[in-house]
């Protein structure tokens, strides 16, 4: 093993390297002016955005253990860019409430070191990698969660969400011994040869997929979600309904399309009915939020329902819809999280009729609001339509047809809600809207990257090209 | 072909106005934004012009054949599969031509009429651009070259007609009609997206040429043939798909059942329904069933074709039967839209491929054509007459003809136009469509009589009501509108006047081959379908003209002429007796009650289900953390116990 070889996890060592860093300019920076730790932060995570972008060449570490091939390397590149905007988001979010605690490099720190843990587990060649991988993206996030330690719905949120994490890898564990001991190994290449089919193995498989399903927040596993997106800090919420799934479904997808393809005939159904499940029970609950952040809850996990669609056809059109889903995905779900955000420290409103009027004050605002949510109800031409459009391609692709109805039904209800912001923002009348207020320079860098990302990802062909000619990952 | 690369501009241009418009709405006043937005759609209406001058008359024709020519702006823009991508192109053959002759003139019209109509509304600039985003979108969806692209176009027609519909967003019902607009349509679509999916499958093309293509139908037909394509209840899944699509079509083009987002959409500004409701967006689902005819035609001998007659031709006759009682001037122009596309539609379904036979394509087509001129003329004025009384109600209306000449005379022409008389536009088109469906079906010929007759009778009604009949005190004394209105009103009613004259079989058939068709006078069918207009003007004029003066007329005719001044005593009553007593309430008010209550129930129903089961459900999110781990394993289990199950 040389250098050139290590370089296949280069991500990862800039990345620790970057925490590195920042834990000792913490400690060695001046007191007085902690606010230059925020744009070092910043600065440098801007560096590793770029450097995720240059290819990395494709190869395996440690016997198997760690992989990297294009698209793993892509999708790094992009949970990368999202956590980059998140970042840029929270700027004005850190100076309020951390810094005067003195909190922001923390912030960072189990930003980062949480990103690695997600790097980690989608690049993950057997279940240990793959487990630490899991729990370093988790933990750092309970912390963020309860951040807001003054604030006791964040602190329950933090709770809550500790408890079922560990519920959850306890039963993600079982599953991994007892794929273990029916086939032998941990290493994922080992199991696909080793699987002999019997039961054993497809309840070790059922539990290793509800530990994976809490994260993306399927039925019956969601339940932590909308209460955990309420009570967190927004940034984080942000980050959890976004990157931390996205994380989740692509190890999803690999287990699933590659290392359990045996299982296919037995396992389509099962997630055929929990697509369903979630699509409705998301949008059912969506239906009736007041508060918007518990309001984007429930749409992810619909959203999430959505994905499943794309992965009952385990081939390479379904790695093509799910990444370019989640590529769009992460763009509006920011975009939208970021109106919310936004809002939601210059007022301190969340509530869907406090948006009443927003138009006639804030009409930008309203406008990226508008279009992060078309983009999420799929409408085109925002680029969240080709999105569902390639899920319900890959499902059509396998004969789904009957589940395409359904998802379509879904996308009908899901309109209803979705222009229930937009109603109160643009056609609702309001003698005291909230008043017009100036967007500091780092969200709006941040808005306008999402909104040109979210007109541009649909329309310029090249990007789902480029998915298409990396996704034969069989 | 190279000629035609510069189309594209015809929809970039009012897309760049929007733009425009849309980011400097606040810093551009009125009337700059008017002038800016007409100026870009005067360019649209030249360009078009000149497309369909050279399109017809110069390269068109090759062979005695209209060749369809593609302009492709960007080939493989996104690869499904190997085999399937989607291009971005453009389409030009004989109907994209007409019809952007129709989106562009009318939009043209409506933009100068609304310098008029607008004038003075505080959302003035937010108003032009969302036309521009409208006309854009609509001559987007007409140019597209495949069914992906046309279907992207068809939702950004929905999302511009949501803003435009919710334009007067101070007044409540105008939010819920755009957004039950919006819903409704979306609702359609959502068949027609899976039915574009399922053509793109089995056809491995999106593209309208191709799937249009003999050799496709072949192979098509091959695969139904040698059952690889799955049935099911007895059909291919092919005509499935094709009926998904027309679903789609029925949404946008308010066919029955899907029609009751058209009459509360009214509560739009009325040059907007003029545009979108009278001539574009609702014809959408007909110039997409023409786009896809001969699929509709051949595969499996046009049993999806046949729903089409059968939609439209119920739909017309549906239609009709509820104008006759409405109040509200727009409702009525509002159904009897949705009659004539019942019309349009029930033309293509009784149509057939080749040469004359295709006559019904033709004629469809052609009433499309003359429809959005007569229409659009009847809305705007409808528009000019709300603008002077200040209501949408007859009964506040009367003796209008004094005070609004002008309106008043052009109102006349559309009138006549939609009723059938010749010289007039409508006559030329409607009788085709009837002389195609004698040849189909007598049923439907002699519903579309019917329907004929109808239609003069409610138009007239309109007419006499608002015009004529009594006069009413006002409380400003009405006056024709300025001359912007004016002047678009005046150029709609001359070619709602001369349009019925343009040979249209030889421009827009089903095969694309041009032959000669005319209209003889001394057919049985041309004079009866005359003659039946004429009765139903004649009973609309006994009934509405001089309903209130009635009294002193009969006192003054009673020393001369009694007896003929009871037998027309008689007469009316009669009329009266069967069109309020038996046709009103027997017929109009159940089919009214049945649309209310059970069409829109079930629509209801559906919103309302979901709202209980929310309701019902959200004790499950109780915010303990004890449930939610007992939820987790509860699902962990459950999976196992299905799969041990199962396996």
């Amino acid at each position: 093993m040389n250098l050139d070889t290590f370089m296949l996890m280069r991500d990862e060592i800039v990345l620790t390297g970057i925490l590195l860093i920042l834990l000792i300019a913490e400690v060695l920076w001046s007191p007085k002016n902690k606010k230059g730790l925020i744009y070092l932060g910043l600065l440098l995570f801007a560096g590793y955005t770029l450097q995720s972008f240059f290819s990395m060449g494709t190869g395996s570490l440690f016997g198997g253990s760690f992989k990297a091939y294009p698209l793993v390397n892509f999708f790094k590149a992009s949970l990368a860019f999202g956590v980059m905007v998140i970042l840029l988001q929270s700027v004005e979010w850190i100076k309020q409430k951390l810094l005067p605690n003195d909190f922001s490099a923390e912030f960072f720190i189990l930003i980062f070191a949480s990103l690695l843990g997600i790097n980690f587990m989608v690049s993950s060649g057997d279940f240990l990698i793959f487990y630490i991988g899991l729990e370093l993206a988790t933990m750092p996030v309970i912390a963020l969660t309860a951040f807001e330690f003054y604030n006791h719905r964040s602190v329950e949120a933090g709770v809550k969400y500790i408890m079922l994490a560990s519920v959850s890898s306890a039963i993600l564990l079982f599953g991994v011994s007892l794929v273990y001991a029916t086939a032998g190994s941990i290493f994922f290449d080992d199991i696909k040869g080793a699987l002999q089919l019997p039961l054993l193995e497809i309840i070790g498989l059922v539990m290793i997929f509800t530990g994976i399903a809490f994260k993306i927040s399927l039925v019956p596993f969601h339940f932590w979600a909308a209460d955990v997106y309420e009570g967190a800090p927004t940034v984080v919420s942000n980050y959890l309904s976004v990157i931390s799934k996205a994380g989740a479904v692509y190890v999803l997808m690999t287990l699933l399309f590659i290392t359990f393809r045996v299982f296919e005939t037995e396992w389509n159904w099962i997630m055929y009915g929990i697509a369903i499940l979630t699509m409705f029970v998301g949008n059912i609950f969506a239906l009736r939020q007041q508060n918007m952040k518990r309001f984007l809850a429930f749409s992810s996990i619909a959203q999430a329902g959505f994905i499943l669609l794309a992965m009952l056809s385990n081939d390479q059109m379904g790695v093509k819809a799910i990444i370019y889903f989640l590529l769009i995905y992460i763009f509006s779900n920011i975009a939208a999280f970021g109106v919310v955000h936004i809002i939601s420290l210059k007022t301190g409103k969340e509530n869907i009729d406090d948006y009443n009027g927003l138009y006639t004050s804030n009409p930008k605002l309203s406008l990226a609001l508008m279009i992060a949510l078309f983009s999420l109800a799929g409408i085109p031409p925002v680029s969240g339509f080709f999105a569902k459009f390639f899920l319900y391609a890959a499902a059509a692709s396998k004969g789904y047809y009957v589940l395409i109805f359904i998802a379509v039904l879904n996308v009908t209800i899901s309109l209803y809600y979705y222009l229930l912001p937009i109603r109160a923002a643009f056609l609702r009348r309001n003698e005291h809207p909230i008043p017009y207020f100036k967007i500091d320079i780092f969200s709006k860098i941040a808005l306008v990257i999402v909104m040109v990302g979210l007109m541009v990802l649909g329309l310029y062909s090249g990007v789902f090209s480029y998915i298409s000619s990396i996704s034969n990952i069989f | 072909m190279n000629e035609f690369n510069y189309v594209y501009l015809i929809p970039l241009i009012p897309l760049l106005t929007f733009l425009f418009l849309g980011f400097f709405a606040k810093k551009i006043k009125e009337p700059i934004s008017g002038y800016i937005g007409t100026a870009s759609l005067a360019t649209v209406f030249i360009l078009s012009l000149y497309t369909a001058y050279k399109y017809f008359f110069v390269v068109g024709l090759v062979d005695g054949k209209y060749q369809a020519v593609r302009v492709m702006i960007k080939e493989a823009w996104l690869n499904f599969t190997d085999k399937l991508a989607i291009d971005v192109g453009i389409i030009i053959d004989p109907i994209s031509v007409m019809m952007l002759i129709v989106v562009s003139t009318i939009s043209f019209m409506v933009h100068i009429y609304s310098l008029g109509y607008m004038h003075g509304d505080n959302g003035f600039s937010r108003f032009y651009a969302y036309l521009s985003l409208f006309t854009f979108s609509m001559l987007g969806l007409v140019l597209s070259s495949n069914l992906f692209l046309i279907y992207v176009f068809w939702e950004l027609v929905g999302v511009s007609s949501f803003l435009l519909i919710g334009y007067y967003f101070e007044t409540p019902s105008a939010v819920a009609a755009s957004k039950k607009a919006f819903i409704v349509t979306r609702f359609a679509d959502m068949f027609f997206l899976i039915g574009i999916l399922m053509i793109g499958y089995f056809g491995q093309s999106f593209d309208f040429q191709t799937l249009n293509s003999e050799g496709m139908i072949e192979k098509i037909g091959h695969m139904i043939a040698n059952n690889q394509i799955y049935s099911f209840m007895g059909l291919s899944l092919f005509t499935w798909a094709l009926m998904l699509v027309y679903i789609g079509g029925m949404g946008k083009s308010a066919m029955f059942p899907l029609h009751i987002w058209l009459p509360d959409a009214m509560e739009g500004p009325t040059p907007v329904s003029a545009l979108i409701h009278a001539a574009t967006m609702v014809v959408a689902g007909v110039y997409l069933v023409a786009r896809l005819f001969p699929l509709y035609f051949h595969i499996e001998d046009g049993y999806a074709l046949g729903l089409v007659a059968i939609v439209g031709t119920f739909s017309a006759l549906f239609a009709a039967i509820i104008a006759l009682t409405q109040e509200d001037i727009k409702r009525v122009l509002a159904f009897s839209t949705m009659s004539q596309i019942g019309y349009m539609m029930m033309a293509l379904g009784v149509s057939k491929y080749e040469g004359h036979e295709g006559l019904g394509y033709m004629a469809g087509m052609f009433h499309l054509f003359t429809h959005a001129m007569f229409k659009g003329l009847l809305f705007l004025g409808a528009g000019a007459i709300i603008h002077a009384v200040h209501s949408n109600f007859m009964d506040k209306m009367g003796g209008l003809h004094k005070y609004m000449p002008i309106t008043s005379i052009t109102f006349l022409v559309a009138a006549l136009a939609i009723s059938g008389i010749p010289p007039f536009a409508g006559f030329f088109s409607k009788d085709e469509i009837l002389t195609a469906a004698y040849e189909y079906n007598k049923v439907i010929w002699f519903i579309g009589f019917l329907v004929a007759g109808m239609t003069a009778f409610y138009m007239f009604r309109l007419y006499f009501r608002i015009f004529f009949n009594k006069k009413k005190e006002y409380e400003h004394a009405p006056h024709d509108a300025p001359f912007s209105m004016s002047f678009a009103l005046i150029f709609l009613a001359i070619l709602a006047t001369t349009v019925g004259f343009i040979p249209f079989s030889e421009f827009v058939t089903a095969d694309r081959i041009p032959f000669q068709s005319h209209i003889d006078f001394g057919d049985p069918l041309v004079i009866g379908s005359i003659l039946m207009a004429l009765f139903g003007i004649g009973i609309a004029y006994i009934m509405y003209y001089k309903e209130t003066n009635y009294p002193q007329k009969l006192a003054k005719t009673m020393g001369v002429g009694y007896k003929w001044a009871k037998d027309k005593f008689y007469m009316d009553e009669l009329y009266i007796f069967v069109t309020h007593k038996i046709i009103f309430d027997r017929i109009s008010k159940p089919i009214a009650w049945f649309d209310r209550n059970v069409i829109d129930g079930f629509m209801n129903l559906i919103g309302l289900t979901m709202e209980k089961l929310s309701d019902k459900t959200k004790g499950l999110q109780s915010g303990r953390l004890q449930d939610y781990a007992m939820y987790f394993i509860g699902g962990v289990i459950g999976i196992i116990m299905l799969v041990v199950y199962f396996k």
